[in-house]
């Protein structure tokens, strides 16, 4: 009955098994983020605190809940690779990190743009920020660690110890605004009791972040079936294949 | 033929690298040395008045310490996976983690209690207050063992890497930051004649986390490390 499941951890069946997958992540995950943009940018109405700009959220919102998910992801990918030694899982790990990064970037980075118009200033050493910041030192840790070897069974496994201690960051991250009040945003949707946003504008929210979320499957699938073919360059099925 | 105990085993692993160390003394001082050299150039960069060098001491005694520390880690391993001793370690049967702890033991007892110890004076030359020396001495003692736990854990990862010491560095900051804010934080508290209780437990909690959970994952990099 696990066939199928067992069968994942076999590079051809998964580099097959993939390319399937891949294109019923990245359709809906297209309609879901464009149709999430133009809500947001359209339709949702003009908040009465901060104009306009506030649309950015869209962006930042999901970026910032996906780079937390990207990394748990790769620390649950690199400690199934080092426990039950699966090299499909340490390539899962190696594939996710660099889109991890990307999304950790992107919601540094739109927060700072959100930051200026709306409290003035680009940085601010805050709790949440900070933590963020140190999310992606730990993403590039991570990928000049695993940059550094030569042997690729030791650079896979030395990455996977290093991601599985940096996780801790991750809760610090996700509980930093209710242990430190600050100046970025409390929690507003993930609460315990109602959400303090309006239904309107927390649509979009969804829809956006289900975008997203399917976009990491999308990018997923691709990347790692660009790393099997990467460390299975010279294994005959792959030759048979073409 | 009976097994060492385990504390027998750790205390022979730590007086081996006392007495290392004590061949080579000059080697236990560069880290001093290097802390005292950086705590010089912040007034030189910022401002010779101490009533303003006050208000960032608690910080620059901090972050130099965290520096200084760093400097001595990358070595921390390296000669004993250069000469088989680790691979020794690892196939003797006995607990990896406390072998490597009192190691790690050893290496703070040579780098991070000197630091801790020259920690008032240097605070001092930046306008620390005689009152926070105890909040200085207590956070660093809980921040050079943590970072030696942490260092400890790069270190078994990085050794053997081609110029392993800037990727060390690049591993152990970002694990040390929380370390750093809370450690800071309660000597300016304690400048400022606040209580620092607050982080300063904090700073243990943190101490004790890595003390139970460092020596695994110190074992399994050193495992990974001299496979091959």
């Amino acid at each position: 009955m696990w066939t199928w499941f067992h069968k994942l951890g076999s590079p051809p069946h998964a580099y097959r098994i993939l390319g399937k997958m891949a294109p019923w992540f990245g359709w809906p995950a297209l309609v879901l983020i464009l149709v999430a943009t133009w809500w947001g940018l359209w339709k949702a109405p003009t908040d009465y605190q901060q104009g306009d700009a506030y649309r950015i959220l869209y962006i930042h919102a999901p970026s910032a809940w996906m780079s937390m998910f990207a990394y748990v992801m790769m620390a649950v990918a690199a400690a199934i690779g080092l426990i039950w030694r699966i090299k499909i899982a340490h390539a899962a790990s190696a594939a996710g990190a660099p889109i991890g990064a990307s999304f950790t970037f992107l919601a540094l980075a739109t927060g700072s743009i959100w930051g200026k118009p709306m409290w003035g200033t680009w940085w601010v050493w805050d709790a949440r920020l900070t933590s963020e910041l140190l999310l992606l030192f730990l993403y590039l840790g991570y990928m000049a660690l695993r940059a550094s070897f030569d042997d690729p069974q030791r650079a896979d496994r030395a990455s996977a110890v290093l991601a599985i201690v940096g996780v801790i960051n991750v809760p610090i991250i996700h509980y930093s605004v209710q242990w430190w009040t600050t100046l970025h945003q409390p929690a507003s949707v993930t609460k315990m009791d109602r959400p303090s946003i309006a239904l309107v504008m927390l649509i979009p929210l969804f829809l956006m972040m289900a975008g997203f979320q399917l976009y990491y499957g999308w990018a997923m699938c691709r990347r790692l079936r660009g790393e099997i073919l990467r460390r299975e360059r010279n294994a005959g099925w792959l030759k048979e294949a073409n | 033929m009976t097994r060492t105990p385990i504390l027998e085993a750790a205390r022979l692993v730590f007086r081996r690298d006392l007495t290392l160390a004590w061949r080579r003394w000059d080697e236990v001082t560069q880290p001093l040395i290097f802390y005292v050299v950086v705590t010089t150039m912040f007034p030189l960069a910022t401002t010779p008045e101490l009533s303003q060098l006050r208000l960032i001491s608690g910080g620059v005694v901090w972050v130099a310490a965290l520096l200084s520390s760093l400097l001595a880690l990358e070595a921390l391993f390296r000669a004993d996976v250069e000469d088989g001793t680790t691979e020794q370690w690892v196939l003797s049967g006995q607990p990896l983690g406390y072998l490597l702890l009192a190691k790690v033991a050893a290496h703070w007892m040579l780098t991070g209690l000197p630091l801790v110890l020259m920690s008032p004076i240097v605070g001092t030359a930046l306008g620390l207050p005689f009152e926070a020396w105890g909040t200085l001495v207590v956070s660093l003692l809980a921040g050079t063992g943590t970072l030696s736990v942490l260092g400890g854990i790069g270190a078994a990862l990085t050794v053997g890497v081609r110029r392993g010491s800037v990727l060390l560095s690049l591993l152990v900051l970002p694990l040390a930051m929380p370390l750093l804010i809370f450690g800071a934080r309660a000597v300016t508290m304690a400048i400022d004649g606040d209580s620092p209780a607050g982080p300063l437990q904090l700073l243990a909690a943190i101490f004790f986390l890595a003390l139970s959970l460092g020596p695994l994952a110190m074992s399994a990099a050193i495992r990974i490390s001299v496979e091959n």
